[in-house]
């Protein structure tokens, strides 16, 4: 089986694992980082986002090959003790109702302030449509980034 | 000064014992729902915390800190939250020094605890009150005795006890003492006018672990040497398993081995000890074991099965046919009958009638279905995520033919329930297949196999009638008809059942091979949507104002004396004011659009008026005003939350629900063609609640049912054109620029 040594949270961490495994099982089963969680396997709902070289991706269709030298950051390492300006702004809004979803709409909505730190609310909607929430705290997603970002200024 | 706000009385010596921990400290057992054994204890270690004879706990360290170990399984509904805030309110302690834990089982002892689905707050008010007051008044009489003062002349504020003196004691100063007294026989209950936590904006308590990924959920849950499992199920309803080719699947890297499992639940089902909350498959299935999550999925997909029908596959449209065959036959069960509708539609000047038509709809939790098992001779050990895990644990006993007190079940916080997890059929089969393998093994559903082996909502059909004689309603016939039936004994009691002199409710069913069963707000999802757009058409062909006529008729069933109603008439009557108030409904600005409903479910009352504009000629709901009357709000922050999902998931099983099945098997497997409402298509939520002193009901589900309804009213008002099918995303000519999923 081929081995690999990825850059996850500024850890190098090495895997053996076949080569069409999505980078989201490595995480989960090989390396025990739960938090970015499995939806549906086929990119349409988000739940599995991370960021690879600051870019949301979907960890569900990206194997394991195709990462190469590029860093990964996953929801555990987004800010060592939950200090993320998402984050913050997550926990003061109260978003989660399941909680389920929210890692990987952390993570969308975090790689998409890096690039647009002063987004209109149309930008905030368009950004966040690919991440499902099956308890639609939509509302409370849309309240958050706008917080968040306002957080980041 | 007491005021309870409720009549049921405890029995206060059965459901509360206290004693001193081993550690140090007060451990207080309670029975949420029903009293336990009259002679049962609480463990004096927290080694030996079991849920046996009560099923939560209270314990107070010497420190002062208070541990709540929340016994209700978590869906996302806020329960972990909300039931601990009433405990602590009545115990009067800071929030801040409160810490909740989810109840864990014990190995040996494991016996009852409930998901409550929307009636948790409700049932749990006056216990957790008490529990919390209890401990309360045993804290002060040992103050009272260690100072030798009578303990009505202390008062006590955020876990600190003062006397006249003017000298204080902490809860953990006298948590020793407390323990040894005897448990009060009464206890006065705090006004809600002196709450400091009730009613109070207060976080989930996991929200730390979830905004930083720590593992809380089932599909997280690992131990040493556990292996994966991926089940590989008949792809259409009505088949079974005939054979299979496995050597491709053992070929795929990671592939341990393949095994067959389903004769254990066939045995069970033909014994018919299975309970309701079962569904099991009587077919046998083949089980792809595995290093890890992806090799077991990947195995499932290189195995070549040969499936047989061991009965007809039916169809959407085949079920359309019966549906409607239903509604026109002469094969029902009546519900509710007054009067004389057959008359009444006779007499009338007019005779209003419509159907209504819905789809089947999956669940879809964003956590597919999983469970971990492992079977040894001595115990069964089972985590993950289950809404019935007493049932689960039962049928488990009676699949393995093993002794229920065998049995230890983990619960984790679930990835939404929205009534899934109310069937454990994924917990059987974790069982079976570790009760095989007899090594630690975790059993994860692709999101293929959660959607396409679900339970799901019935396709149902409503046929709405109605007699208008002399501008007034003197008639109301509703007929259900649908898959595998739906509606229950409660529901023909709701509105406006008592507001119409010949009112009558049938039902009839067609008995399908798929599997059907609670989806939230089950019975109502789709009747609240049908009957709140007949009574807006009521109200064009009668010439009434909308909210009038719904005003008029709650004002007929005032002072009933029918015990069967359900709903309040002056708290239905409270929230349609407040709503025309809020929405400005009939003062709307040119350009928007508005849908008026009013409904009583699960115990709340709820008025809801969608906003709809016209964008490039097409509907687009902009925002829904929600009022809503659930009694005193435990926690608002919460409750906002519920509300708002509640309202913009209706609106979206509502627009694009669709789940549609050919020669047996569903059309739709994944999210690429199952359409779930996202961002962009959410309107804004603006809640407003009804202050009053009264306990609470639940609010997980009152908010949805009616949504579709409001939409569906606005919709007709800004386009002309009434929908009477869900999705409502079908109607080509409302929706002219076709539509596609926005895919992420």
């Amino acid at each position: 089986m081929p081995s690999y040594h990825l850059k996850i949270n500024g850890e190098s961490h090495a895997v053996e694992a076949c080569e069409n495994t999505p980078l989201l099982w490595v995480l989960r089963d090989h390396l025990d980082m739960v938090g970015t969680k499995f939806g549906c396997g086929i990119a349409q709902c988000g739940a599995c986002t991370v960021h690879l070289d600051g870019n949301a991706v979907r960890s569900c269709s990206l194997p394991v090959s195709a990462v190469g030298e590029k860093s990964i950051t996953t929801i555990e390492g987004l800010s060592k003790d939950g200090s993320h300006p998402v984050q913050v702004a997550w926990k003061e809004i109260d978003v989660p109702q399941c909680g389920y979803c929210q890692a990987g709409q952390i993570m969308t909505a975090s790689a998409f302030l890096a690039k647009n730190p002063d987004p209109s609310e149309e930008e905030i909607k368009n950004a966040m449509h690919g991440n499902i929430c099956r308890c639609a705290t939509y509302n409370r997603i849309q309240k958050a980034v706008a917080l968040a970002a306002k957080k980041m200024a | 000064m007491s005021s309870t706000t409720s009549n049921i009385k405890f029995n206060r010596r059965d459901f509360l014992r206290t004693s001193s921990l081993a550690g140090g400290g007060l451990l207080i057992g309670f029975n949420l729902f029903t009293a336990c054994k009259p002679n049962a204890k609480p463990p004096v270690d927290l080694a030996d915390l079991n849920y046996k004879d009560f099923n939560a706990f209270i314990k107070i360290a010497k420190n002062g800190a208070v541990t709540i170990f929340s016994p209700n399984p978590e869906i996302g509904q806020g329960v972990k939250t909300s039931m601990p805030m009433i405990i602590a309110e009545e115990l009067d302690v800071a929030w801040d020094n409160v810490y909740v834990q989810q109840g864990d089982l014990d190995t040996e002892n494991y016996t009852r605890q409930v998901a409550g689905g929307s009636q948790s707050i409700r049932f749990g008010w006056d216990a957790l009150r008490q529990t919390g007051a209890t401990a309360k008044q045993m804290l002060l009489n040992a103050a009272a005795a260690k100072w030798g003062v009578d303990v009505n002349e202390l008062s006590v504020s955020e876990g600190i006890i003062s006397n006249k003196a003017g000298e204080t004691l902490g809860y953990g100063d006298v948590v020793e003492e407390a323990a040894l007294l005897e448990v009060p026989g009464e206890v006065t209950l705090k006004d809600p006018k002196d709450y400091k936590i009730i009613g109070t904006d207060r976080k989930n308590v996991d929200i730390d672990k979830i905004t930083t990924g720590k593992p809380l959920f089932g599909i997280d849950y690992k131990t040493e040497g556990m292996v994966y499992a991926s089940v590989l199920r008949p792809p259409a309803f009505g088949q079974e398993l005939e054979s299979y080719d496995a050597s491709d699947a053992k070929a795929v890297p990671g592939v341990i081995d393949v095994i067959e499992i389903g004769d254990k639940a066939k045995k069970l089902l033909a014994g018919e000890k299975v309970n309701w909350t079962a569904q099991l498959s009587p077919s046998a299935k083949v089980v792809v074991i595995a290093e890890n999550t992806w090799a077991a999925m990947e195995g499932k997909k290189a195995v070549k099965a040969q499936w047989k029908f061991a009965s007809p596959p039916e169809s959407t449209e085949f079920h359309d046919k019966k549906l409607t065959e239903l509604l026109d036959g002469k094969e029902f069960t009546t519900l509710r009958k007054d009067g004389d509708v057959q008359k009444a539609f006779a007499q009338a000047d007019k005779v209003i009638e419509r159907t209504y038509e819905s789809p089947f709809l999956p669940h879809n939790c964003m956590e597919p279905m999983n469970f971990f098992a492992h079977v040894t001779d001595e115990k069964i050990h089972l985590v993950g995520p289950v809404q019935t895990p007493e049932d689960a644990a039962n049928t488990v006993a009676e699949l393995l033919g093993r002794d229920v007190a065998d049995i230890h079940l983990e619960m984790t916080r679930m990835g939404g329930g929205f009534g899934r997890r109310l069937y454990g059929d994924f917990v059987y089969e974790a069982a079976e297949i570790a009760d095989t393998l007899r090594k630690p093994v975790k059993m994860v559903s692709s999101r293929e196999d959660d959607m396409t082996t679900g339970v799901y909502r019935p396709a149902i059909k409503y046929r709405i009638k109605a007699a208008i004689k002399n501008g007034e309603l003197t008639g109301y016939y509703l007929k259900e008809a649908a898959i595998n039936g739906n509606m229950y004994g409660l529901i023909p009691n709701f509105f406006p059942a008592g507001a119409v002199e010949n009112y009558q409710v049938d039902v009839a069913k067609y008995d399908s091979n798929i599997t059907t069963g609670a989806w939230r707000a089950p019975y109502t999802n789709f009747l609240a949507y049908a009957e709140q757009s007949f009574f807006d058409e009521l109200a064009e062909e009668m010439g009434a104002d909308k909210v009038q006529l719904r005003l008029d008729l709650l004002e007929k069933v005032k002072g009933t004396t029918d015990e069967r109603i359900q709903y309040s008439p002056e708290r239905m009557q409270g929230v349609i004011k407040k709503v025309v108030e809020k929405s400005g409904w009939g003062k709307q600005p040119e350009g928007t659009y508005q849908g008026f409903v009013a409904y009583y479910c699960h115990n709340t009352h709820v008025a809801e008026v969608a906003d709809v504009q016209l964008e490039n000629g097409v509907p687009v709901v902009k925002k829904v005003t929600c009022v809503v009357d659930c009694g005193i709000v435990v926690n608002p922050l919460g409750a906002l939350n519920q509300i708002e999902g509640g309202i913009i998931d209706g609106i979206g099983h509502s627009m694009y629900g669709n789940y549609a099945f050919k020669e047996g098997m569903p059309e739709a497997k994944n999210y690429d063609r199952y359409r779930l409402i996202r961002m962009k298509e959410a309107p804004k939520v603006e809640t407003y609640f009804m202050e009053n002193e009264l306990s609470p009901t639940g609010l997980g589900e009152p908010t949805l049912p009616p949504a579709g309804g409001a939409v569906a009213n606005a919709i007709k008002a800004a386009t002309g054109k009434r929908v009477y099918k869900q999705p409502f995303i079908q109607y080509d000519e409302i929706w002219k620029v076709a539509e596609k999923p926005v895919l992420g």
